[in-house]
């Protein structure tokens, strides 16, 4: 700091300073404002039931209670909605991350006819409004039902396989960044030491991906947990196959929302995407950075 | 898979130490990387998965989609009642005669701009504001940020509608306390407009992050004497954004703006759980949540088809506009 200062002249300092301590401070507000929902929504699943519901509302409590937290488990069956979701996203993750890195090594690895026509598929596919195909694949998971059991409506595989296919496009998209990183001379030894191409591709170049695999897992995870739409309109009359989200809806009444309840939800529903957003947060940037400028 | 590929075969043995087969190490070299390059079938074979799920699971979508949208198709075809009837353009003729359908469309349109817009000018000042403080408010403003861009929509939804509860919610009390006594009590998902702020707050909320991330990092990017020679001029902050930055981070711009038309067209969830599946007497529908209510809510499935056709051609539209953007751009895939 101080060795920068003395090269600039004085008075371009004296008018930097209190400028860029306005923006700091600015900063500083506009990240309270940013973060004060979520704050919002934990102080309130933690306030006992009267002061959730109170005129003066208040950003703190000096009684906290998981009263909301016990209405939530013990009103429904909220912990098996949970696992309902974490493996309905697990499940989609898994696969469509698999899928996405076979195609996009096809994709970075070979030059092959049609593959730019197949690349701008994959971003085409991505811009697919894919709740204007709920009506289709309801009628698809429909007529499944009836021939393979396990993934027609009101199961649970009626969620996983609509998120592996609307997943994939972006997934692949964002891997290649990653393959493409991976050098060329390391496939070249690899082979010269008489790996074979399967030996290659799930023991060198699988490992080397796998960070970037994580990274793009992410959105596939997020977007499956987050799934509203399809939960809500393919799981009609099974309610033991709920995911989260419905169960979310439970709370909000005509005689008067139980806002404790809701917030409760609405955390544990929050908190495992926050700590997996956190976690790989860096990964993501860079990775996002690669597929913007790819 | 086979575990010797036809390219791996050339023996790799006699080009250790032998100089007298030069040329013997240049093909055991060459091979496998026009195998690379090359490779027959393998490539699609590795595509084959993806491939597969994408035609049985988006493209057949599409086409039923397409299909069901001529047909007469309610919940008497659905259950057989009734034999299934060919309509031609018959839903789209009653969906583009319905008033209804107009508005809704409007509305989509003007609340999809809006988002973009508010979208993008908070992300991309405060990407400009990263980049002028230090470490502290940078860190708590990223974090912050980041938990923005984590919550589920759903969760956002249900958060964002109890901080301004009439009831129970924060905000109204404060904007009282503020002066503004309008706002006591105010309900807002009862005026049409105000329940689309309201809707649009959430969106902007947790979408800026994305913006603001990625434009930081085009930033960061620029090489910094161009950056220095700027504010040597006595450049403004916003001249420097008009003149230096924009120009600069232009790809980069395209396609969050390109990703945010997107999203904030098709949003779904924030509408139907925050308006309650699309406010009072559908005031707050979008095309989404109108095409939902159609389809499942009373039964129109082939009208509701209709309006997913609709909203399908607008986004290929959107993305013909960017795909020929990139190609002007020369980007190569």
């Amino acid at each position: 700091m101080s060795t920068t200062s003395t090269l600039r002249p004085r008075g371009l300092l004296r008018v930097r300073r209190p400028w860029r301590l306005a923006a700091e401070a600015a900063a500083l507000v506009i990240a309270a404002v940013v973060a004060f929902p979520l704050y919002w929504m934990v102080i309130s699943a933690f306030k006992p039931a009267g002061e959730v519901q109170s005129d003066h509302p208040r950003p703190w409590t000096l009684h906290p209670s998981l009263d909301a937290f016990r209405r939530v488990f013990d009103q429904q069956d909220f912990g098996r909605y949970f696992l309902n979701s974490l493996l309905v996203a697990g499940v989609v993750v898994v696969v469509s991350s698999l899928i996405a890195f076979l195609a996009a090594t096809a994709v970075t690895r070979f030059r092959f006819r049609f593959r730019t026509t197949l690349l701008i598929m994959f971003l085409v596919a991505q811009m697919v409004p894919v709740e204007a195909l709920t009506i289709p694949m309801f009628f698809l998971m429909r007529d499944l039902g009836d021939t393979v059991p396990g993934i027609g409506l009101n199961t649970l595989g009626s969620l996983m396989l609509p998120h592996i296919a609307f997943s994939l496009p972006f997934a692949i998209w964002m891997l290649r960044g990653f393959v493409k990183a991976v050098p060329p001379a390391l496939e070249e030894a690899a082979y010269i030491d008489g790996a074979s191409r399967g030996r290659f591709l799930w023991q060198i170049l699988f490992p080397l991906v796998f960070p970037g695999l994580v990274a793009t897992s992410v959105f596939s995870f997020i977007s499956t947990w987050n799934d509203f739409l399809f939960a809500k309109s393919f799981i009609i009359s099974a309610t033991e196959n709920s995911t989260l989200p419905m169960a979310l809806l439970v709370f909000f009444k005509d005689e008067g929302n139980d806002w404790g309840g809701i917030m409760a939800a609405s955390t544990i529903m929050t908190i495992p995407v926050l700590i997996f957003f956190m976690l790989v947060q860096r990964r993501l940037v860079s990775g996002l950075g690669g597929a913007v400028k790819d | 898979m086979t575990s010797v590929s036809p390219n791996a075969t050339a023996p790799p043995a006699p080009a250790r130490g032998e100089r007298g087969t030069a040329p013997a190490p240049i093909r055991a070299r060459r091979s496998p990387r026009l195998g690379a390059a090359r490779g027959g079938r393998t490539p699609w074979l590795y595509l084959a998965p993806a491939l597969i799920v994408l035609a049985g699971l988006l493209i057949y979508p599409i086409y039923q989609l397409g299909l069901i949208s001529t047909l007469q198709y309610t919940q008497a075809q659905v259950s057989g009642g009734e034999p299934t009837s060919f309509r031609g353009l018959g839903n789209y003729t009653d969906l583009f005669s319905d008033g209804q359908f107009w508005r809704v469309l409007v509305a989509t349109l003007a609340f999809a701009a809006a988002c973009v817009v508010s979208t993008l000018a908070v992300g991309c000042a405060l990407a400009v504001l990263l980049t002028r403080v230090r470490a502290v408010p940078r860190i708590a403003l990223m974090l912050a940020a980041l938990g923005a861009w984590a919550t589920p929509a759903v969760t956002g939804s249900t958060v964002w509608v109890f901080l301004f509860d009439p009831d129970f919610g924060p905000v109204d009390k404060v904007l009282v306390w503020l002066g503004l006594d309008g706002f006591a009590d105010y309900s807002w998902t009862y005026d049409r407009l105000s329940a689309f702020a309201l809707v649009l707050f959430e969106v902007v909320w947790c979408s800026f992050p994305l913006v603001m991330v990625t434009v930081y990092a085009g930033i960061k990017a620029i090489p910094g004497e161009v950056l220095e020679a700027a504010s040597l001029d006595g450049a403004s902050a916003w001249r420097t954004w008009r003149s230096v930055m924009a120009p600069i981070l232009r790809p980069i711009l395209i396609v969050v703006t390109i990703q945010s038309i997107i999203w904030d067209f098709k949003v779904f969830t924030q509408i139907y759980v925050m308006t309650d599946g699309g406010g009072i007497a559908g005031q707050n529908l979008v095309l989404n949540v109108y095409a939902y209510q159609k389809a499942f809510a009373s039964s129109q499935y082939g009208l509701g088809s209709a309006i997913g056709v609709v909203m399908l051609l607008i986004l290929l539209a959107v993305t013909l506009g960017y795909l020929r953007l990139l190609r002007r751009q020369g980007e190569e895939l």
